[in-house]
């Protein structure tokens, strides 16, 4: 096996063998779509008519399972990208395994790479299991266009591990890549149409949730589900995004 | 002296001169020069902060010098260094593994990062690692995990290994086995630049060394030439109660004589013992508790040091 294979498959070894990363970041979007499922599950206008129903139409008028699900998608892969990869990629760099892998004359390519592989394989093996216990246990209905929901999948989980990326190399230690890392996996839970509905969110954190990098994300993913169509906007906005923070992965690459 | 006396006929195979670094403000190295010729152990000798893991650093391609010619086997490290990369080994200062990584793995991801080279499970056999294949790199013992990093920096069987800083922190018996281990990498062909602060290392393993302080080398040569060169000569100390040894005095290298009490101190060039013995057995003195004291390479180290930090 050449270089970058082999280093991405070592790589997944060792997470698969820090019991606490994995079950954390497969666990924290099932937790958070079983609470949020269950807490604004009945919020549908339609099934709703009694007097203290809100008079607001949520969810653009989608179940909340279906809203959900797609968006849950985008932070099952987050949590990995967010809060396991630059914390991992940090330690890395101060524990001077970084320093040696340079070495032995691996270009920076050969790290991003595989770190982003690795991401890539966690992550959907978190989406897939947020798929699975959407559909089966929370009452969420299939996508109405698989091909476009598994496109859109592609571009945004590709956008999520190149902003990990990113913070992996920008933050200076550990411990600021793990406080940073959970900051930006909640206030996008929050704020990025994930979390309550966004209807009725005050007027500030909704204008904040729309300049969040994870919002436009959150959007490619949930159309093709919702309606089976495709967002154009947000497509040209999530691979701009997915290239910037790449390229300042790049640029701003340490090996210690 | 040093005209005329070439100690080999092959290109050396690393050359610099001239390297300077900065940091900053910090002038990490101002001025080093040396050579390295095929198949010895050439040590950097320094305090730390001398500028030694940078100009190291600088000739493995890893840094760019500001200024100065660096040449390994041939080729320019700025310029060609992944070429480079495959030729060389490398235990750099600070750096590590992930704690969950096995020993088989380790070989064979570094095993892979190279074209060609012995396979890593006949590299893990050499350095005796068959029996920890699975054992992670967190619970190997401070010895182990350096048998394991040389393994991984000689994986590509490399012409020349840098070694920077091998035993720092290991217990005395751990300390032995590594010093073991680079006379082993030597004894197999194998050039080795070695990177330390301890004289007793660099003493037992260098063939040559340059002490480096401040950013320049202050002095190169074979510990033996470095401790000729630069100390003040021998010592011979005996009792001697009731004569007074101003015969000494004459005799050619002699530089003083001290009397304190019933002893007697001659300072002198090297070669006058023999001739300090001679004298004394003519005068009828034979002094059972006569002793020479040479100027170990850490105290010749030491001068160095301090002669270049006060300029």
């Amino acid at each position: 096996m050449s270089a970058v294979p082999r280093l991405a498959a070592t790589e997944l070894k060792l997470f698969l063998r820090e019991p606490v990363t994995v079950i954390f970041t497969l666990a924290l979007p099932l937790m958070v779509l079983y609470i949020l499922n269950g807490v604004f599950g009945q919020q549908n206008p339609a099934s709703d008519v009694d007097a203290g129903a809100p008079d607001v139409v949520v969810y653009r008028g989608f179940d909340a399972p279906d809203w959900y699900t797609p968006a849950y998608v985008a932070l099952a892969v987050a949590g990995f990208a967010f809060i396991a990869l630059p914390a991992h990629m940090v330690e890395y760099r101060e524990s001077g395994v970084l320093r040696r892998l340079h070495a032995s004359g691996l270009p920076r390519s050969s790290v991003l790479v595989s770190q982003a592989a690795v991401g890539f394989v966690i992550a959907s093996l978190g989406a897939g299991l947020l798929l699975t216990a959407a559909l089966a246990f929370a009452g969420a209905n299939p996508p109405e266009s698989p091909t476009l929901f598994a496109a859109a999948y592609l571009v945004a989980s590709t956008t999520i591990i190149g902003l990990g990326l990113m913070l992996g190399v920008v933050l200076p230690t550990a411990r600021a890549a793990q406080a940073v890392g959970l900051l930006a996996w909640f206030v996008s839970l929050f704020l990025s149409r994930a979390g309550p509905p966004p209807e009725v969110l005050p007027e500030t954190l909704r204008v904040i949730g729309d300049w969040l990098p994870l919002t436009p994300v959150v959007q490619l993913l949930q159309e093709p589900w919702l309606t089976g169509d495709w967002l154009m906007r947000q497509t040209v906005v999530t691979a701009a995004i997915g290239v910037v923070s790449a390229g300042i992965a790049w640029r701003a690459y340490r090996w210690e | 002296m040093p005209h005329g006396r070439h100690r080999a006929m092959t290109p050396p195979v690393v050359e610099v001169a001239g390297l300077s670094k900065r940091y900053g403000d910090l002038q990490a190295v101002a001025d080093v020069s040396f050579e390295v010729h095929a198949g010895e152990i050439f040590g950097l000798l320094g305090p730390n902060g001398a500028g030694k893991t940078t100009s190291v650093e600088c000739v493995q391609g890893l840094r760019h010098p500001d200024a100065g010619h660096v040449q390994v086997l041939g080729l320019d490290p700025r310029t060609e260094a992944s070429r480079l990369r495959s030729l060389i080994g490398a235990q750099l200062q600070e750096s590590s593994l992930p704690q969950r990584i096995r020993v088989g793995e380790a070989l064979e991801l570094f095993s892979s990062f190279h074209r060609g080279g012995p396979s890593w499970r006949r590299v893990m056999e050499e350095w005796g690692l068959t029996s920890k294949v699975k054992a992670s790199f967190g619970s190997l013992s401070g010895g182990q995990r350096q048998r394991l990093l040389v393994a991984l920096a000689l994986v590509n069987a490399p012409q020349v290994v840098f070694l920077d800083e091998m035993t720092t922190g290991l217990d005395p018996a751990a300390r032995r086995a590594t010093w073991d281990l680079i006379e082993r990498i030597r004894s197999s062909g194998t050039t080795v630049v070695l990177v330390t602060h301890f004289m007793d290392e660099a003493y037992r393993l260098c063939d040559r060394l340059a002490v480096v302080n401040r950013g320049r080398v202050v002095a190169t040569g074979s510990p033996s030439e470095l401790v000729a060169a630069h100390s003040d000569g021998v010592a011979i100390t005996f009792t001697a109660p009731n004569c007074d040894p101003g015969f000494l005095t004459s005799l050619p290298g002699v530089s003083s004589i001290e009397r304190q009490g019933a002893t007697v101190v001659v300072h002198g060039e090297p070669g006058v013992v023999p001739h300090v013995g001679k004298a004394l057995l003519d005068h009828g003195l034979e002094p059972p508790d006569m002793y020479v004291v040479r100027p170990s390479l850490e105290d010749v180290y030491l001068r160095l040091v301090d002669e270049s930090d006060t300029g």
